[in-house]
């Protein structure tokens, strides 16, 4: 078949010079920008929240930097409550907490700080709801301005339960606290997801896995 | 002990290494008395899996003798096993669900992050593979630490030899589950690009699930000769060009369903392929795909896509279009070994699978860098290296 121009293809001479084209294209390309724009502030303000945890979008809050995580664990809601509620367990999957000490309603933590330094926590229990919720806060005595919480839900078809963390504080100054602020910040949820994820081999497995073949130390 | 570590592109030696020692209480040690060279170790030998540290031990394809247990290991020492490459739990959700090589607790966590911002996901470990997929030192060593003991090792009975039953380990399992993942039915057309072991063993899989027929295509004679030994039709794609020949010898239909037995480091002289190896070359993560691009081109409408080959990023210019116009479904995976083991096991007590007709060489371990080149270099004579320790 012979091929036949089309009207679409013809009369160029009434298309303009390229030099008009390019005006007409950069204002409807400004006004684009500036419709977008004032659309996007009016629809925010419209927008409902979403059901997402404040953590996932907002990492600031009054003055604390804020990360959160959640994790599923196959084991039941009690269990998994029992194990964290009692802190001197904590250890065993936060690698950088070295010991805690258990005192009443108190706890003061001994965590690994930059060349072998430590960093000295002392928190008290704020809230505790059994098989459900844990929050706790720094005492003034603490090198560290810090709040946190821990909730326990029961995961949807049976998969055990959704332990979800959260912790704001407010890095102190010097050296120690520039460290702090790298640790956490650097990659905010890193830290906790490590951590979480510990929790949940260690809880589902009874150990937590490592690719070493050799014992530490050994 | 001695075993063989990776130093960069086409560099691996025997070297001498610490032995391993139980670390977790589910821990068993192996004493290795056969190993195996894969196909994916190539991927390795050839640096195009991101995550590969100097001194890594490789080596994912492992037998021996139990020698030492950990507290929690249901392993007796002296037991003769096979040990899937893939490591897993077998207390998580994914291991509940039989998709061991989705497993959630045997990647080390401090790897994971790397995993999870490639892939979405991290993934179960492997041995003698990827930091990726955990950094776990290998088996082509004269010893081996398995953690999850208890969920992985298959033991051997007596009667069986070693080469007989080294396969479960992985290549073997991997062909089957290529076979299951194109969904056989009663009368159908099966083709399966490359020719190498896991090919090779799709082909036998897919033979006795009832497929009809099974084209095997590749380019080396001597792999294509080995397929049609095990009743495969072939397209040698040096000299026929495969989608207009798997046309015609499906009068008109495509094959129902197709098996990329290749994976990311296809070659020939495609356009495709080399744009693709400029861009593996310069490091970007690019995939070579053109064995998985044809495959989609020629399955049938409403035909099923069996992915067994390797891929670790991006794949270009993927024929998405192919995929919704005409319907396909895609299967792919690692494989989840320990889904398969003891059925397999029987099936080579029951003479239906040769397993020991592909291996071309066997070699002390000491000269197991040699048997990478030659595997790497001379395809068609060299397609599988066993190595003794």
């Amino acid at each position: 078949m012979a091929h036949r121009n089309t009207g679409y293809h013809e009369g160029d001479d009434t298309r303009g010079s390229p030099e008009m084209w390019r005006v007409v294209l950069f204002g409807a390309a400004a006004g684009g920008v500036y419709y977008l724009a004032r659309r996007t502030r009016q629809s925010r303000r419209q927008r409902p929240a979403d059901s997402a945890p404040q953590y996932v979008r907002q990492h600031r809050s009054g003055g604390y930097a804020v990360t959160g995580r959640t994790v599923t664990i196959a084991r039941p809601r009690n269990e998994v409550y029992a194990f964290w509620r009692d802190f001197t367990n904590l250890p065993a999957f936060m690698e950088n907490v070295r010991s805690v000490d258990v005192t009443g309603d108190l706890t003061r933590w001994v965590i690994a700080g930059p060349a072998g330094s430590e960093v000295t926590l002392e928190t008290r229990i704020v809230e505790d709801r059994e098989n459900d919720h844990i929050s706790w806060r720094s005492t003034s005595g603490s090198d560290i301005d810090t709040q946190g919480s821990v909730s326990f839900r029961d995961a949807p078809g049976g998969r055990g339960t959704e332990v979800e963390a959260q912790i704001a504080y407010v890095p102190p100054g010097g050296a120690v606290g520039r460290w702090i602020a790298k640790a956490f910040q650097k990659e905010p949820a890193m830290q906790g997801r490590r951590e979480l994820k510990r929790l949940k081999m260690l809880m589902e497995t009874g150990e937590i896995a490592t690719s070493s073949n050799r014992r530490p130390n050994a | 002990m001695r075993a063989l570590t990776w130093h960069g592109k086409h560099d691996v030696r025997i070297e001498t290494v610490p032995d391993p020692e139980i670390v977790n209480p589910r821990d068993a040690i192996i004493e290795v008395t056969a190993t195996a060279i894969c196909g994916s170790d190539l991927h390795l030998y050839d640096a195009v899996i991101p995550g590969m540290q100097r001194g890594d031990i490789l080596g994912h394809e492992f037998m021996g003798r139990v020698v030492d247990t950990g507290a929690k290991s249901t392993l007796k020492k002296g037991q003769r096993v096979v040990v899937p490459f893939t490591i897993s739990c077998g207390k998580c959700f994914f291991c509940d669900k039989q998709l061991f090589s989705a497993c959630d607790n045997s990647n080390p966590v401090e790897k994971q992050d790397v995993t999870e911002a490639l892939y979405g996901h991290s993934v179960s470990g492997l041995f003698g593979y990827s930091h990726l997929t955990g950094g776990y030192p290998g088996g082509q060593a004269e010893y081996v630490r398995v953690p999850f003991s208890n969920v992985g090792p298959i033991v051997i009975p007596d009667g069986f030899e070693d080469e007989q039953v080294l396969f479960l380990s992985d290549i073997l399992p991997t062909g089957w589950m290529a076979a299951e993942n194109a969904e056989i039915e009663p009368g159908d057309t099966v083709a399966v690009w490359g020719c190498g072991p896991v090919g090779l063993f799709a082909i036998q899989s897919a033979l006795l699930m009832g497929a009809a027929r099974v084209i095997a295509i590749d380019e080396y004679p001597g792999r294509l000769a080995l397929a049609r030994k095990l009743g495969a039709d072939t397209i040698d794609f040096k000299q026929t060009p495969v989608l207009e020949a798997l046309m015609e010898m499906s009068g008109g239909f495509g094959p129902d369903a197709v098996i990329d037995a290749v994976g990311m480091e296809s070659h020939g002289f495609a356009p495709d392929t080399v744009m693709d190896n400029i861009k593996q070359t310069v490091g970007v993560g690019a995939d070579s795909g053109h064995a998985l691009r044809e495959a989609l081109m020629a399955v049938r409408k409403g035909g099923r896509v069996s992915i067994p080959g390797v891929y670790g990023g991006f794949l270009d210019k993927f024929p998405l279009g192919a995929l919704m116009e005409k319907g396909l479904q895609i299967k792919s995976g690692q494989t989840h070994v320990q889904r398969y083991l003891k059925d397999l096991l029987d099936r080579i007590r029951e003479g239906e699978l040769d397993t020991t007709f592909m291996i071309s060489h066997r070699l002390p371990l000491e000269e197991a860098a040699e048997g990478y080149h030659n595997f790497r270099y001379n395809q068609n004579d060299w397609t599988k290296v066993v190595l003794k320790p």
